[in-house]
C-alpha cells in the first residue's frame, strides 16, 4: 500500500535543495486543499457553537454548547443512528473482508477463465449506490423481484417486501451493500497477494505445513498491513456511507437504518438546521478520529511480526 | 505474474519431466489446489455478481407488460423513455462534464504535486504526507454542510463547477500519493540523461517521464472519473435546477417516483452503469498492476 511510504526517503540523488521550485509545484494541492478541506472543517466547529438555521434566521446567534447539551441529553435519534453506524459498519467491514480475502484468494490461483472472472467479479466496485439501489430494489420489489419468480416455481410464498418489513430490512441493505463492497477488498488484497514470493510456500510446503497452517504463517503475517489499512478505509468510507441507505431505506423504516451521517444530512437537508447538524458532524469527526489513531495503535500497524 | 500453463489441469503426467520424483508427487503438487475448489465458490460468487446485473438489463430491454425473464426480443421502448422523457439525456451530458474536469484537474494538480514528492526533498515534505493521508479520514458526508456554506458565498450553488471542486479535492490526496509512488520508480537517470542533451526540466518530464507513466494515468484518470460518475450527495446538494442533475440525481428521483416505473428505472440504470462498467473493462487490469506497482518497495 502507498500509506507505507511516509517517513521513507527518495532514494534518488537529492537535487534542488532549497529551491522554491517544488513548493510550486505542491501549491495547487495544498490551495485546493486549504480552501475546500481544511477551511469548512474548521468552520463546521464554528457553526457547531452557533444556532444556525437557513430558515429562522431570526434566531441565529451564538449558542455556546447548547447544540452539544441537545445532542446527548435531548436526542434520542442521536443515539439511535450512532448504534445503528456501529452495527453497520461492523457487520458491513468484517463480511466484505472475509469474502473480499476469500475471493483474492480464488482469483490469485491459476485456473482456465481467469482474467475474465476477476473482471466480472470486481466490476460491482465501479456501481454508484444510487444505481446499486435501482438494481436492488427490483430484486426485492414483491412484482418484479426475485421473490415472485421464487414463488412462481412454488419455492416461496408471494409478497414477500424485505425492504418494507422491519424484521429483514437490516440483512437486504447489508447484503446489497456487500454486493458492491467486497470488490474493494478482493482488488486491494489480490495486489498484496501478488507480491508474495512463491518460495516461501514451496518453502513451507517442503517443510510439511498444510495448507490452512501456510495461510495462518505465510499469507496472513504478509497480508496484515494492508488488511489493517484497508479495513480501516472501509470503515471511515462505510460509516460515511449515504449514498445507499439514503435511496434505498431513506433511513426507515421508522429511522431503524439512519447513520450519523444520514442524520447530518437529513438535518441539514430536510430541516435546514444547520448549526446543529454542525454538532453533530463535529461528534461524528471527534468519533472517528478516536476510533481510527485507537485501531492502528492496536493493531500495531507497521510493526514488524 | 506470468500465465503458468504448469498448472493448468493435467492432460498426460509424462508430458513433463518430473526427475527424482514418484509420478504423483510433482513439483508443486502440495501447492495446487484442486479444480472443483476454485470452480465452485467462485461460480456461486458469480451468481451472486451478475445476477443483479441481468436483472436489471431483461427489466431495461423486455416490453412492457411481458413477464419474461430472457432479454428478448428486445425492445427500446424503456430508454426512449428516460433519455428524451426524464431528462437522462441531459443529465449524461452533465456527468461526463463534470466526469472529464475532474479528471483532467485531478490529474493535472496530482501531476505536479507528486512530481515535486518524488524527486526533491524540501521542509514540510512529510507534513504535507501525512496531511494528505489524513484527509482519506475525512467523511464527504460531513463536509455537506460547510462546503454548501463555501460553495454559496463563492457564487457556484448550481454550478457544475461546485462538483468539479468537490471531485477534485476529494479524490487528490489519493491519486497524488499514487503517482509520486510511480515516478518514484521511474529512473531518474533517465531524466538526468535527458537534461545533459539540452532539455528543459519540464521538457524531460514531458519527453522522457510522462510516458512511461501511461497505465498510471489510465488507473489515476479513471479513479476521477468513476467517482465523479458515481458522486450523488455533493450533486443532490450542491445544484437543484433540473436541467444540472447528474445521472444519480436523476436515477434517485426516479425511484422516488410515488409509484416507480420499473422499465424506466432499469434503463437508467443501463444508462449509469455502461460507462463506468465500460471504463472498469479497460482498466481493472491496470486497477491491481498500479496498486502492486504502486506499493512501497523502498
Amino acid at each position: 500500500m502507498a500509506v507505507g511510504e511516509v517517513g521513507t526517503r527518495p532514494r534518488e540523488r537529492v537535487r534542488g535543495r532549497g529551491s522554491r521550485t517544488p513548493y510550486l509545484l505542491i501549491a495547487p494541492a495544498v490551495l485546493a486543499m486549504l480552501a475546500f478541506l481544511v477551511y469548512p472543517m474548521a468552520s463546521v466547529v464554528y457553526y457547531s457553537l452557533q444556532h444556525y438555521n437557513i430558515s429562522k434566521p431570526w434566531e441565529n446567534g451564538f449558542a455556546g454548547l447548547d447544540n452539544f447539551t441537545r445532542m446527548l441529553t435531548a436526542d434520542p435519534l442521536f443515539w439511535q443512528s450512532l448504534g445503528f453506524t456501529a452495527r453497520w459498519v461492523l457487520v458491513e467491514v468484517s463480511l466484505q473482508l472475509v469474502l473480499g480475502l476469500a475471493l483474492a484468494l480464488i482469483v490469485n490461483e491459476t485456473f482456465v477463465g481467469r482474467a475474465a472472472a476477476r473482471a466480472m467479479v470486481f466490476s460491482p466496485w465501479a456501481v454508484s449506490g444510487v444505481l446499486t439501489t435501482g438494481i436492488w430494489v427490483l430484486l426485492y420489489n414483491p412484482t418484479t423481484g426475485l421473490s415472485r419468480y421464487l414463488a412462481d416455481l412454488g419455492l416461496m410464498d408471494y409478497g414477500a417486501a424485505p425492504l418494507a418489513n422491519p424484521d429483514t430490512v437490516f440483512a437486504a441493505a447489508v447484503l446489497a451493500e456487500l454486493w458492491r463492497g467486497v470488490p474493494f477488498f478482493a482488488i486491494l488484497l489480490l495486489a498484496d497477494l501478488q507480491s508474495i514470493p512463491r518460495d516461501l510456500y514451496e518453502a513451507a510446503s517442503v517443510d510439511g505445513a498444510s495448507r490452512v497452517r501456510r495461510f495462518y504463517h505465510v499469507t496472513l503475517p504478509h497480508l496484515k498491513d494492508a488488511i489493517i489499512l484497508s479495513t480501516l478505509l472501509r470503515a471511515v468510507w462505510e460509516f460515511n456511507n449515504v449514498d445507499l441507505l439514503y435511496t434505498l431505506t431513506g433511513g426507515g423504516p421508522a429511522h431503524q437504518t439512519t447513520t450519523l451521517p444520514l442524520y447530518v444530512a437529513s438535518t441539514a437537508v430536510q430541516s435546514q438546521e444547520f448549526g446543529y447538524g454542525s454538532a453533530l458532524t463535529t461528534a461524528g469527526f471527534l468519533i472517528l478520529t478516536f476510533f481510527s489513531v485507537a485501531y492502528l495503535r492496536l493493531s500495531k500497524f507497521g510493526a514488524r511480526t | 505474474m506470468s500465465t503458468d500453463l504448469s498448472t493448468l489441469p493435467p492432460a498426460d503426467p509424462a508430458a513433463r519431466p518430473a526427475p527424482d520424483q514418484p509420478a504423483p508427487a510433482r513439483p508443486n503438487r502440495a501447492l495446487r489446489v484442486a479444480r472443483w475448489q476454485i470452480y465452485l465458490p467462485l461460480g456461486l460468487y458469480l451468481l451472486f455478481t451478475l445476477v443483479p446485473f441481468y436483472w436489471m438489463l431483461v427489466f431495461a430491454v423486455r416490453p412492457r407488460g411481458s413477464t419474461s425473464l430472457l432479454p428478448w426480443p428486445v425492445s427500446l421502448e424503456n430508454f426512449e423513455t428516460v433519455w428524451n422523457g426524464l431528462g437522462f439525456g441531459v443529465f449524461f451530458a452533465n456527468s461526463l462534464k463534470v466526469g472529464v474536469a475532474a479528471l483532467v484537474s485531478t490529474t493535472m494538480i496530482a501531476l505536479a504535486g507528486g512530481y515535486a514528492l518524488a524527486r526533491y526533498r524540501f521542509r514540510g515534505r512529510t507534513a504535507f504526507m501525512v496531511a494528505m493521508l489524513c484527509t482519506q479520514f475525512i467523511p464527504g458526508a460531513m463536509m455537506l454542510i460547510p462546503l454548501f456554506e463555501v460553495f454559496r458565498s463563492l457564487d457556484l450553488v448550481n454550478s457544475l463547477w461546485s462538483l468539479v471542486i468537490a471531485e477534485t479535492v476529494f479524490q487528490l490526496p489519493l491519486s497524488l500519493i499514487l503517482l509520486s509512488g510511480f515516478i518514484r520508480n521511474v529512473p531518474v537517470e533517465l531524466e538526468e540523461a535527458a537534461w545533459v542533451d539540452g532539455c528543459s526540466r519540464l521538457r524531460g518530464f514531458l519527453v522522457v517521464v510522462l510516458p512511461m507513466l501511461r497505465p498510471a494515468l489510465v488507473a489515476v484518470g479513471s479513479f476521477a472519473f468513476i467517482h465523479s460518475w458515481n458522486n450523488f450527495l455533493f450533486a443532490l446538494m450542491f445544484v437543484s435546477e433540473q436541467e444540472k442533475y447528474t445521472i444519480p440525481v436523476g436515477l434517485a428521483f426516479t425511484l422516488g417516483e410515488f409509484s416507480v416505473d420499473f422499465g424506466a428505472l432499469a434503463a437508467g440504470g443501463v444508462v449509469a452503469a455502461v460507462p463506468v462498467v465500460l471504463v472498469f473493462a479497460i482498466v481493472q487490469r491496470y486497477l491491481v498492476q498500479g496498486l502492486s506497482a504502486g506499493a512501497v518497495k523502498g
